[in-house]
């Protein structure tokens, strides 16, 4: 196991190198400068605002010096946010995401996991029916139409719960709903679908037959099984849930990653992009490292090789 | 299931209650004297030498006062601010401030010679000051930035003590007390920024929270980004007695929609704008709370004049008349706009707007038809060029139809993202581009000074040399009167060649609070924060 994750943290390395180049030369190449305004700049002032940035220097020097910064931990500064570096941008605004994320995923797990155990166990019946139709409405339903409407009616009409910031525990409570409710709907339907899989299993007739407790057979001998596409999901869901939405930040206006993923896209804020980028796509790696060990963890077929 | 319709009343039930109960976030500000604001987006900064957005002046000027600071209720008047008096020349070529009496945050003294070293900050080309350019005005200022002399006493600007400070202009400018109000002029703290850095230091610390040195009615409080930036009344500042509010939080919402909630739902007392398509029902069911005031801004389209057809000015002109400009501000924008008949904006003392864009299709169809495409046939394919904004594809969209009923041409609407637009508009390739344009100072030159050849804001590929003559003698011109007369006939020459598409004049669209007090309407929105306040009663009365 330990040679597993030894070489699948060496593998996560160059991924993230490469991903890292490409992202660079792809932002390099992009039309616009983080430094163009609707104000025309004059080209001396403009030239001496470059040379700070280095953005004097051919592409290939910024890369080696970028690419430098970034092995020393040092991800620069923003080249459109006046004296803020990207590590501390990052460092303010991720433990928002984290927090969101956490709360959201908790919320997604705890809804969405019983609700596809139980639409399995009860096939065919009400109990499937309506907690199926629910998910199914809240897979349609997308977070940008689910928030403006929990807005509307917890934050309007009830007037109970804050619409808008990050101040207090009363502040989570909205987005945090918005986002899990959105994953809790996958989670229920591929739970219920990992769930029915395992339970038409041929040993598992057989131990009915053999008068095993039914109970025995969901919780004891299914769910593992019935689990794993769940746990392929949670990876890349879970990369995605803390590195922040974008669309369930900004109707909250909550400050955490989403929103500069965003702001860094459309200020051009090349150093900005690349930091969010490489954080981004380490945490998906990270995920996948730990989906890929929960899965061989819960499925003994499969091997760390 | 009565048992789940009953469970459902009895929470519906409780919600009603503690909404009932709960006290709105402007209702506690109100009664604490904190103003609520929605600031449109997070700043990029708060070093007033080197931003140059709206969001960050409307925080900087609670921050930092210069030598005239922001009258209550008109952009016009000059308010005495570190300056208590001046006086000029007689020619407007010369002018003495006499500073009161004032205090930095870190208990400095606020003395002329700060604003020697705050105005050789902004002029210093390491520093990379964009707006640079706006000091000058002052004699030598040019040459200092540009680096042909690092000599800075060449510079018009001289502390004659510690309380008088001197300035010496390129030419006349009688409204040079109004040019001061831009925070591109305004102090900085010299042992602030020598501490962080120096002043040619872009990367200088001394603006973050913990630095933050300033000389207004205001300090820094809280800043949490993309959060709050709060403000707190500063005790030290000169004029301290008349400040009433007691903070301002600055809200960066740049969503709409989450500001008019936020806005609904008592978490702000102003908003920074209003949704185009909500402004009817605003209108109808909450006039009270909807403000409309008039704002120093034009919109237009820029014309791609080295490009055919557009090369041709009868294409220009026929372009500029076949659309109904009042049309297109009562169905499309919503906000009160004015159509812009002419290009620089009404609300100029002594300049009466222009009226020569006037909407007439007939003359536009006869034009197009002298052009060489009769009835809009053989129009070659064009686009419009605009930046990613549902406002601005509206805007396109009903120019698209009217062109083509009135014209009988075609054209598409090309979308780019905001730094990618910019580049292709300064590299004219577009065809047609949306524009807008917002005074600095409340003067025409901040309109007509763009469209001279070569200027980095022209973006047209346009030229007159008897335009760039016009704009140059009013710059040396002895009375104001000759000087706006000049303008005037700049402008016509402007709009007689048209490589711009004048569409409307903004207008200021918010939601206010009515407890909000002396918040004036105002053509440059700047406000002088210590003369606000907020009453107690929700109705607005004192």
């Amino acid at each position: 196991m330990a040679k597993f994750i030894t070489l699948r943290f060496l593998q996560g390395i160059l991924v993230l190198l490469g991903i890292y180049a490409v992202t660079f030369f792809l932002v390099a190449a992009t039309p616009g400068s983080p430094f163009s305004t609707e104000r025309a700049i004059r080209p001396e002032i403009l030239a001496q605002i470059e040379a700070f940035y280095g953005y004097d220097k051919p592409t290939w020097e910024r890369f080696l010096s970028s690419l430098g910064n970034l092995l020393r931990g040092d991800f620069g500064p923003s080249a459109v946010y006046a004296n803020r570096s990207v590590t501390a941008i990052i460092a303010e605004s991720f433990p928002v995401s984290l927090k969101l994320g956490s709360i959201s995923l908790a919320i997604a797990i705890l809804l969405g996991v019983p609700a596809g155990i139980l639409a399995a166990v009860k096939k065919n019946t009400w109990l499937d029916y309506v907690p199926m139709s629910t998910a199914m409405a809240g897979i349609c339903l997308p977070t940008f139409v689910m928030g403006p409407l929990l807005a509307l009616v917890f934050g309007l009409i009830f007037a109970i719960l804050p619409v808008a910031g990050w101040f207090g525990p009363e502040f989570v409570i909205l987005p945090s709903a918005t986002l899990g409710l959105y994953y809790a709907a996958y989670f229920a339907r591929l739970t219920r679908g990992g769930m029915l899989e395992m339970l038409n299993q041929d040993w598992v007739r057989t131990a009915r037959a053999k008068g095993v407790a039914e109970s025995t057979i969901v919780w004891k001998h299914c769910l593992k099984g019935g689990l794993i596409p769940v746990i392929t999901f949670l990876g890349p869901a879970l990369a995605g849930i803390i590195s922040g939405s974008f669309v369930v930040e900004t109707i909250f206006q909550v400050p955490g990653l989403g929103q500069w993923f965003v702001k860094g896209a459309l200020n051009r804020d090349d150093f900005l992009i690349l930091g969010l980028t490489v954080l981004f796509a380490a945490l998906i790696v990270l995920m996948n490292l730990l989906v890929d060990i929960a899965q061989v963890a819960l499925n003994p077929r499969l091997k760390y090789d | 299931m009565k048992l789940v319709r009953n469970a459902m009343l009895c929470v519906l039930a409780a919600f009603g209650l503690a909404a009932c109960d709960r006290e709105r976030e402007v209702d506690i500000a109100s009664r604490d004297g904190i103003l609520l604001y929605g600031n449109g987006s997070e700043p990029k900064g708060l070093d007033p030498h080197l931003v140059t957005g709206v969001p960050e002046n409307h925080i900087i000027s609670a921050l930092i006062e210069g030598l005239i600071a922001y009258h209550p209720t008109d952009d016009l008047s000059p308010e005495p601010g570190m300056a208590e008096s001046w006086e000029h020349n007689g020619n407007f070529t010369q002018w003495t401030f006499k500073l009161r009496d004032a205090k930095w945050t870190n208990g400095d003294p606020v003395v002329a010679g700060d604003f020697v070293y705050s105005w050789q900050r902004m002029l210093t080309p390491a520093l990379g000051a964009e707006y640079a350019p706006m000091l000058y005005v002052i004699k030598g200022a040019q040459d200092f930035h540009e680096g042909k002399t690092d000599d800075f006493s060449t510079v018009g600007v001289k502390a004659l003590d510690d309380k008088t400070l001197q300035v010496t202009l390129e030419g006349a400018t009688p409204y040079f007390l109004n040019m001061l109000k831009h925070y591109s002029f305004f102090p900085v703290n010299p042992r602030a920024v020598e501490q962080a850095g120096g002043m040619a230091d872009r990367g200088s610390k001394w603006s973050t929270f913990d630095n933050y040195v300033g000389n207004g009615p205001f300090k820094l409080k809280t800043w949490v980004t993309n959060q709050v930036i709060e403000v707190e009344r500063n005790p030290d500042y000169w004029d301290a007695k008349t400040v009433k509010l007691n903070g301002i939080r600055f809200f960066p919402v740049e969503n709409a929609a989450t500001e008019e909630t936020m806005f609904r739902g008592g978490r702000l007392h102003i908003t920074s704008t209003v949704q185009p398509d909500k402004i009817p029902v605003f209108k109808e069911k909450m006039p009270d709370i909807l403000h409309i005031d008039p704002y120093l801004g034009v919109y237009f389209y820029r014309v791609n004049v080295t490009r055919p057809p557009f090369d041709n000015p009868k294409v220009r002109e026929a372009l500029a008349i076949s659309f109904d400009k009042q049309l297109l501000v009562d169905k499309v924008t919503k906000g009160g706009q004015a159509p812009a008949v002419g290009y620089v904006p009404a609300g100029i003392p002594g300049y009466p707007t222009s009226d020569t864009v006037q909407y007439n299709p007939e003359r536009g169809r006869q034009l197009l038809a002298e052009a060489g495409y009769p009835g809009g046939k053989g129009f070659p394919k064009a686009e419009i060029l605009i930046n990613t904004s549902e406002a601005h594809r509206k805007i396109a969209e009903a120019m698209q139809a009217m062109w083509r009923k009135e014209l009988g041409i075609d054209v598409g609407i090309y979308n780019q993202e905001w730094k990618v637009y910019l580049d292709s508009q300064s590299n004219l390739d577009y065809d047609l581009s949306r524009s807008g344009w917002i005074a600095d100072y409340v003067h025409p030159s901040t309109f007509t000074d763009m469209f001279t050849t070569g200027n980095g804001n022209n973006d047209t590929g346009w030229s007159n040399p008897q335009y760039d003559r016009l704009v140059q003698q009013a710059q040396v011109a002895q009375d104001e009167p000759e000087r706006l007369e000049i303008l005037h006939q700049a402008e016509e020459l402007l709009l007689k060649e048209l490589p711009i598409v004048p569409m409307y004049w903004y207008t200021r669209v918010y939601l206010l609070d009515p407890r909000v007090q002396n918040w004036n309407p105002k053509l440059l929105d700047n406000r002088n924060y210590k003369y606000i306040s907020l009453a107690a009663d929700k109705n607005g009365t004192q």
